[in-house]
């Protein structure tokens, strides 16, 4: 079989190399290149999609069992590997938030301009693949509008590959495309960017595992505790299913609040197609009267 | 609330994945101030995961009161000038898991509360964020007498004091196992 060493988890190997024997089988994250020759970790990387497709379905009968909505993913998901040993263990310590967390880093013109906004346009070349306009607003949990804050966005080109030298996935680098964009709000919480559809790419998390097709989302709001990272993705996408990213959001009608929508009257004439994905951030804890000002 | 309506429902967080790495770090990002600022201190640590190994993949970023106090409204986090506080820094951790920001010590914002600096933890296999505090060594009775401090099991209340070294300050972040970092929620009690 062709590895495309480097995908996902493969830089592990290179501090700690010696390491990774010494953990525990069955605890063994997955290692790039690295083939059990024993069948003591069986937990480990080349779990098949079968087997990842029944654990992600034996969590979704127990969390439909148990009738208690859930809107965020799971930190713990066994499914996707990495999670195994990066998940806290003990429940999140509520807090009210205090002093600076109740505001937020500003950013502006300064920081952004305004043809970053614009992914095929940062290399003097058309890139390959779909042109797409992705907009939509930001908003806080009380449908307010997150005015001229900070939206940041990287993803992969048409082929599914990251300008990243961990990416190796044998698919073609695209030299008029990078896949980065910023873009700051306007005063409705609109972002916009123009950019080309992602392809899905493999990587190492089980045998012949794919990611649905999607553009990484990272957004501030007006507080600090409201800062978070998503990701985006297309409608009807078959790798939905099979996606333990994905599925880590349990809930199916949570996960579906990743999944833009293409709208024709963001399509451009001749131009671009067009999907539009809203996006809520968590509420905020200052008065109405506070947060007017 | 001023709207009466039922509050829209959060959109769900994802992994930062493994390939921010020419996307979110930004130049300078780990520097809030000069390291030549006259009240420079660093603030330094190991990001762990629950074998105790080092994450060699996560991004940090903090957001704090200026030595006064003050959060900062100025921009410039991306493009950086070295004479505006902005509050913000963001770095990638290296190789060995390890972070470093050069910053200023935090003044009180809050009467009665300790200072501290906002922490965010985004990784690979890490499925949403995390937000933690960075409370610093500086004044016992103040850490003493603060009341989320005291709302905190007293056998995990160190997860979220750095300790100090000839430089500033060293804070790691444990994502799971023994001394797990405490890490917050903002919402509804639950
Ligand atoms: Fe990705």
């Amino acid at each position: 079989m062709t590895v495309a060493a480097g995908r996902d988890d493969s830089h592990i190997v290179i501090p700690l190399s010696g390491r990774a024997a010494l953990r525990p089988a069955g605890r063994l994250p997955y290692v790039a290149g690295v083939t059990p020759t024993t069948d003591t970790a069986p937990d480990a990387a080349l779990a098949t999609q079968a087997r990842i497709d029944a654990e992600i379905a034996g969590i979704r009968e127990e969390y439909d069992a148990a009738g208690r909505e859930e809107t965020r993913p799971r930190l713990d998901y066994a499914p996707y590997r990495s999670s195994l040993l990066r998940h806290p263990t003990k429940d999140l310590h509520h807090a009210d938030p205090e002093g600076v967390e109740l505001v937020a880093p500003v950013f502006g013109h300064r920081d952004v301009g305004p043809a970053e906004a614009d992914l095929t346009i940062q290399h003097g070349g058309d890139p390959v693949g779909e042109r797409m306009v992705v907009t939509g607003r930001v908003l806080d949990a009380d449908g307010r509008p997150v005015r001229h804050q900070l939206v940041e966005v990287w993803q992969a080109n048409a082929a599914g590959r990251y300008i990243h030298q961990r990416d190796q996935h044998p698919a073609p680098v695209d030299p008029h495309f990078t896949g980065v964009g910023r873009c700051l709000t306007d005063a409705d919480g609109t972002y916009r960017f123009t950019t080309i559809k992602p392809g899905p790419y493999p990587w190492k998390n089980h045998r012949n595992a794919w990611r649905p097709a999607h553009i990484h989302f990272s957004l501030f709001g007006t507080e600090f505790t409201q800062r978070m990272i998503t990701q985006m993705y297309f409608p009807g996408d078959p790798l939905f299913a099979l996606d333990p990213i994905y599925q880590a959001i349990v809930d199916p009608r949570a996960r579906e609040r990743l999944v833009a929508a293409y709208d024709h009257e963001v399509t451009q004439h001749e131009w671009a197609t067009g999907y539009r994905w809203d996006i809520v951030l968590t509420g905020t804890h200052r008065t109405p009267m506070e947060a007017e000002q | 609330m001023s709207d009466p309506t039922t509050p829209l429902v959060a959109t769900p967080g994802q992994t930062i994945g493994p390939f921010f790495g020419y996307a979110l770090p930004v130049a300078g990002g780990e520097l809030l101030v000069p390291a030549s600022h006259p009240g420079a201190v660093r603030l330094r640590g190991t990001v762990y995961d629950g074998h105790g190994d080092p994450v060699p993949d996560a991004l940090l970023e903090i957001w704090q009161a200026d030595a006064e106090g003050r959060a900062s409204t100025a921009e410039g986090s991306l493009r950086r000038d070295p004479f505006e506080f902005t509050g913000f820094g963001r770095t990638p951790v290296d190789p060995a898991g390890r972070y470093t920001f050069t910053t200023v010590v935090p003044g009180a914002t809050t009467p009665g509360r300790a200072p501290f600096v906002a922490m965010t933890v985004f990784a690979r296999g890490l499925l949403d964020r995390l937000l933690t505090r960075v409370y610093l060594p500086l004044d016992e009775d103040a850490l003493a007498a603060d009341p989320f401090l005291a709302g905190v099991p007293e056998d995990r209340r160190h997860t979220l004091v750095a300790t100090r070294d000839e430089h500033g300050f060293v804070f790691d972040v444990r994502l799971q196992g023994e001394d797990e970092t405490v890490f917050l929620g903002h919402g509804s009690p639950a």
